[in-house]
C-alpha cells in the first residue's frame, strides 16, 4: 500500500510539471523585458495585446502613463509605498470591522496587536495567522482586505524577478520596467484568471463559496451528546473557494478557517488536494521556465529549476518516508501499518482523505514554496519529518520559493556561486554576459543573510525571555523546535506554524510583525538594486573563459551554495530542536488513568 | 581621479523619488481592492452558485422533509452504541466543532500524546470486547481539523459486531453496508480508501427504523 502512496505522489508531481509547462509562456509574456514592443517575438504579440487591454484601463483610472518606465530607485520607491498603502489600509479595515458591513456574527474590532500582526503578515506574503478566522474576521474583512492582499502581495513578488531579469537582459539602460504596469499585468492578466479556473474547480469538489455564513444543525446522534453540551453544530460557510484559490496561487496560504487546507470545506477531496499542491508549485517552476524565455536560452532556466529540483526531490522522498513510519511512541496496540483497507502510519494531526503521504507532500510544498498553507498539523510531524519542513523555509525559500521571490532569490545565489567560482579560478565572474561587481555582491549578501538573522535573532530573544518561551505548550525540545518554526517562518515569509505555539502577547505578535517586514523589504528591495545596476552594464561576449552556466555542474554548484548558507546557519540550531528530539530516549506511555 | 558622474541606478533617492510614487500607490491599492476584493469575490459566488448550487453551499445532507441533516463533508460526533464511531476530535470545549476547526497539536514524542492515545485505546476495546487484535491508528488519533468525516475501512469493519447487536441487525447485513460504503481512491490513485462515517449512518438509520440505542426486541 505504501507503493500506492508513492504512485500518488508522483502523479501529483507530473500534473504541476504539466501545468507549469502550460503557463510558463503565459508568464513570459506577462512581463516583457524590451522597453521597446516592436521587437517582441510575433507568437507573443497577441497575448501581448491582450494583457495590454486589461490592464490599460486600471492604468488610466490610476492616472499612471502606460509606457513611463522607472529607475531602479523609482521602482524601489514604489514597492516600498505600495506595501505602506497596504499595511494601512488593511489595518483600518481589521480595526474598523464592526462598524462596516457584511458582519453577520457582530465580530468586534479586531484587537490592535492582532491587527498589526495580520497586517504585517498579509503584505509581505507570509500569512502567518495568529487569529482563528472563523471567530476573528468577518466575510467582509477576509474579502476585502486578506484576498486582495493576497493578489498584490504575489505579483509584487513576481515583479522583482521581472526587474532582476531584466537587469541581465537589458543593456545600457537607464530603467528596470514600470510597477504600475508590472503589477497590474501581473494581478489582472496572470493571477486573477488563474484564481477564477481554480476557484471553480475547488467549489466543484465541495470548497464553499456564498454569502449565507452559518447553519445550525441538530446532531444526528443527539442522545450522545453529554449532558450540559450543545446538541447542535454551528457549520461556518463564507467566501472560501475564493480566497482559498489565490492563497494557493500566490504562495500565500492564509486559510478562511483555522484548520486552513485540513478544513474539509477548504480541501474536501483528494482531487482538490491535488489542485492545492499543484496550485502551490506551477508558478513557480513556471518561473524557471519563463526565465529561460526571457534570457533567450531555454537551457538557463531548466538548469535553475535543476537546482531546486536537486534540493527538493532528495528530502520529499526523506519526508513522505518519515511521515508513513509509525510513531513509536505510541502504545503498541495501535496499529500503525498500512495495508489494503487501513493506510496506517502516524494520522495525529492528519485527515483520512490525504493519508501520510499526500499530508507529506503538501507540507513539503508548503514550506519548499513560501506558501505556509497547511493540510496537516506540522507540530505533530515527526522529529525529522518536521524537520524537513523547517529545513525548507531555512534555505531562504529559494527551493521554488514565494511566486517570483523564490527565483529572484536564488538567481542572487546564483550570482554568489558565480562569483566564488570566479575567483576560485581566477575568472572575471560573470552571469549571462553581466559582470558581477562589488555591488552585485554586496546587494545579494543582505538578500541571503537577512532572514537567517531575523530568525536567529528572534529565536534567540524568545528563547531568553522565559515568560515568552513558555508560549510553546510542548515539552522539551519539542518546544524549542516550535520557537524555531515561529521565526524561521515569519523571516522567511512562509506562514506555517508548528500551530500548538500561543502567539499572542505583545512580544510575540510584535517580534513576528517585525521578522517578517524587514526580511521581506529587505530582499525585495536589494533585488531591484541588483536589477538596475545590472540593467546599466554592458554585455561581455561570450569567450572561452567564459564559466558555462547550464551544465550540471554548475547546478551543482548553485545548490551547494544554498546548502552551505543553510547549513552554516541553522545545523546549530536544528541539533537543539528536532534531531535532539529524534535522538532523545522513547518516553513510557502513561497508562490510561 | 577625476569625478565622474553617478550611473542612473546610483541615483540619490531623492524624497521626490518616494512622493511621485505615492499618488499612483494608493490609487493602485483601492482600484485592484475593488476588482480583486469585491469584484472576484462576488464574480465566484454567482458562478458557483449557478454551476454548483449544491457544492458551493456547503455539501449539505437533507432528510425527506428538507431539514438539514448535517454536511457530507463536516464529520459530527457518535458516541451511542448504535452508530458507527468517528476519529476523535480535538476542536476546544466540545467535539466536531466547526466554529473552532483545529487539531491537538500534540508533539509527537509529547507523553501526553501517548498518554492520551492509551486512553482511547482502552476506550476502544472496552467498546468493542469481540475484537481482540490492534485497534487502527485512525480510531485513536485526533484529525488536523477536528472535523475528519472519515475513517478507514478497517476502523469502520471493526465496529460492526457492536452496532449489528445495538441495533438487533444481523452481522453480515451491516457487514455489507460497510462494505458497500467504501470510497476508493481516485482513478486508484488519488486519495486513500475511506468511510464517511455520518453518511454511513444516516444509511444505517434507514436500515433500521428502530433507531440508536434501542435494540428491537428479540
Amino acid at each position: 500500500m505504501m507503493t500506492g502512496a508513492w504512485i500518488e505522489v508522483a502523479a501529483i508531481l507530473v500534473a504541476t510539471a504539466l501545468a507549469a509547462i502550460v503557463i510558463a509562456p503565459w508568464l513570459a509574456a506577462v512581463f516583457p523585458m524590451d522597453d521597446a514592443p516592436s521587437g517582441r517575438p510575433d507568437g507573443n504579440r497577441r497575448l501581448d495585446r491582450w494583457l495590454d487591454a486589461i490592464s490599460g484601463p486600471v492604468l488610466r483610472a490610476a492616472g499612471v502613463r502606460r509606457a513611463e518606465e522607472m529607475t531602479a530607485a523609482e521602482y524601489g520607491a514604489a514597492i516600498l509605498l505600495f506595501h505602506a498603502a497596504g499595511f494601512v489600509f488593511l489595518l483600518v479595515l481589521l480595526r474598523s470591522q464592526a462598524v462596516l458591513p457584511w458582519n453577520p456574527d457582530g465580530l468586534p474590532a479586531v484587537p490592535w496587536l492582532i491587527a498589526i500582526n495580520t497586517a504585517a503578515s498579509f503584505v509581505t506574503n507570509t500569512n502567518w495567522q495568529s487569529y482563528a478566522g472563523e471567530t476573528t474576521l468577518s466575510p467582509w474583512s477576509q474579502a476585502l482586505g486578506l484576498t486582495v492582499q493576497n493578489f498584490v502581495s504575489a505579483a509584487s513578488g513576481l515583479c522583482v524577478l521581472a526587474v532582476l531579469v531584466r537587469g541581465l537582459v537589458r543593456r545600457d539602460s537607464p530603467t528596470v520596467g514600470s510597477f504600475w504596469r508590472d503589477l497590474a499585468r501581473a494581478t489582472l492578466g496572470f493571477l486573477l484568471p488563474l484564481a477564477i479556473l481554480l476557484g471553480l474547480l475547488l467549489a466543484s469538489q465541495g470548497v464553499v463559496q456564498s454569502f449565507a455564513t452559518a447553519i445550525d444543525v441538530p446532531l444526528v446522534d443527539g442522545d450522545g451528546v453529554p449532558a450540559g453540551e450543545k446538541a447542535t453544530r454551528r457549520i461556518v460557510t463564507g467566501p472560501v473557494a475564493s480566497q482559498v484559490a489565490i492563497k494557493q496561487l500566490g504562495t500565500n496560504g492564509g486559510g478562511y478557517f483555522n484548520a486552513n487546507g485540513a478544513h474539509p470545506f477548504e480541501n474536501p477531496t483528494p482531487l482538490s488536494n491535488l489542485l492545492e499542491i499543484v496550485a502551490m508549485l506551477a508558478i513557480p517552476v513556471a518561473g524557471c521556465l519563463a526565465f529561460g524565455r526571457w534570457v533567450g536560452d531555454r537551457r538557463q532556466g531548466r538548469a535553475l529549476l535543476a537546482a531546486m529540483a536537486v534540493l527538493f526531490l532528495p528530502f520529499l522522498a526523506l519526508i513522505v518516508h518519515f511521515e508513513t513510519s509509525p510513531n513509536p511512541a505510541l502504545p503498541r496496540e495501535v496499529d500503525q501499518s498500512a495495508s489494503v483497507d487501513h493506510e496506517g502510519g502516524p494520522l495525529e494531526g492528519k485527515e483520512v482523505r490525504f493519508g501520510p503521504a499526500a499530508s507529506a507532500l503538501f507540507a513539503i510544498s508548503t514550506t519548499a514554496t513560501s506558501c505556509g498553507a497547511v493540510n496537516a498539523l506540522h507540530d505533530s510531524f515527526s522529529p525529522l519529518g518536521g524537520l524537513v519542513a523547517m529545513w525548507m523555509m531555512q534555505l531562504g525559500e529559494v527551493v521554488f520559493g514565494g511566486v517570483g521571490t523564490g527565483l529572484a532569490g536564488l538567481i542572487a545565489y546564483t550570482l554568489v556561486a558565480v562569483f566564488v567560482a570566479g575567483l576560485m579560478v581566477g575568472r572575471s565572474p560573470e552571469y549571462l554576459g553581466k559582470k558581477i561587481e562589488a555591488r552585485e555582491m554586496k546587494m545579494g549578501m543582505i538578500v541571503l543573510l537577512v532572514p537567517p538573522i531575523a530568525t536567529l535573532l528572534g529565536t534567540a530573544s524568545a528563547c531568553v525571555l522565559p515568560a515568552e518561551a513558555a508560549a510553546a505548550p510542548n515539552p522539551g525540545p519539542h518546544g524549542f523546535s516550535e520557537l524555531l518554526y515561529a521565526f524561521s517562518s515569519a523571516g522567511n515569509n512562509n506562514g506555517s506554524a508548528f500551530g500548538g505555539l500561543s502567539a499572542t502577547s505583545p512580544f510575540w505578535t510584535l517580534a513576528l510583525a517585525a521578522a517578517m517586514l524587514v526580511s521581506r523589504l529587505l530582499t525585495m528591495l536589494p533585488l531591484v538594486a541588483i536589477g538596475g545596476s545590472l540593467a546599466a552594464k554592458r554585455t561581455v561576449a561570450e569567450s572561452p573563459g567564459t564559466l558555462p552556466t547550464h551544465t550540471p555542474l554548475f547546478v551543482l554548484l548553485v545548490a551547494g551554495a544554498v546548502i552551505l548558507v543553510g547549513a552554516l546557519s541553522f545545523v546549530p540550531a536544528l541539533a537543539l530542536g528536532p534531531i535532539a528530539e529524534a535522538l532523545q530516549p522513547r518516553p513510557i506511555a502513561e497508562g490510561p488513568s | 581621479m577625476p569625478t565622474e558622474p553617478l550611473p542612473p541606478h546610483r541615483t540619490r533617492i531623492l524624497p521626490a523619488t518616494i512622493l511621485g510614487q505615492l499618488r499612483p500607490a494608493c490609487s493602485m491599492l483601492v482600484i485592484l481592492t475593488v476588482i480583486t476584493g469585491v469584484l472576484y469575490p462576488l464574480g465566484m459566488t454567482l458562478a458557483a452558485r449557478i454551476l454548483f448550487p449544491r457544492e458551493s453551499s456547503g455539501s449539505l445532507l437533507r432528510a425527506a422533509d428538507g431539514t438539514v441533516l448535517g454536511s457530507l463533508l463536516i464529520g459530527q460526533p457518535f458516541t451511542e452504541p448504535g452508530w458507527f464511531h468517528g476519529r476523535p476530535s480535538a476542536t476546544g470545549a466540545s467535539p466536531f466543532d466547526p466554529t473552532a476547526s483545529g487539531g491537538s497539536n500534540l508533539g509527537p514524542t509529547n507523553p501526553a500524546l501517548a498518554g492520551t492515545v492509551a486512553e482511547r485505546v482502552a476506550a476502544v476495546q472496552r467498546e468493542e470486547p469481540s475484537h481482540a487484535g490492534a485497534i487502527p491508528v485512525d480510531l485513536v488519533t485526533a484529525s488536523a481539523s477536528g472535523l475528519d468525516p472519515h475513517i478507514s475501512p478497517r476502523a469502520a469493519l471493526l465496529q460492526v459486531p457492536r452496532v449489528a447487536a445495538a441495533r438487533g441487525l444481523p452481522m453480515e447485513e451491516v457487514r455489507d453496508l460497510v462494505a458497500g460504503r467504501i470510497e476508493p481512491p481516485l482513478l486508484g490513485i488519488l486519495g486513500r480508501p475511506r468511510i464517511n462515517v455520518l453518511t454511513l449512518n444516516l444509511a444505517l438509520e434507514a436500515l433500521a427504523p428502530g433507531g440508536a440505542g434501542s435494540p428491537l426486541p428479540p
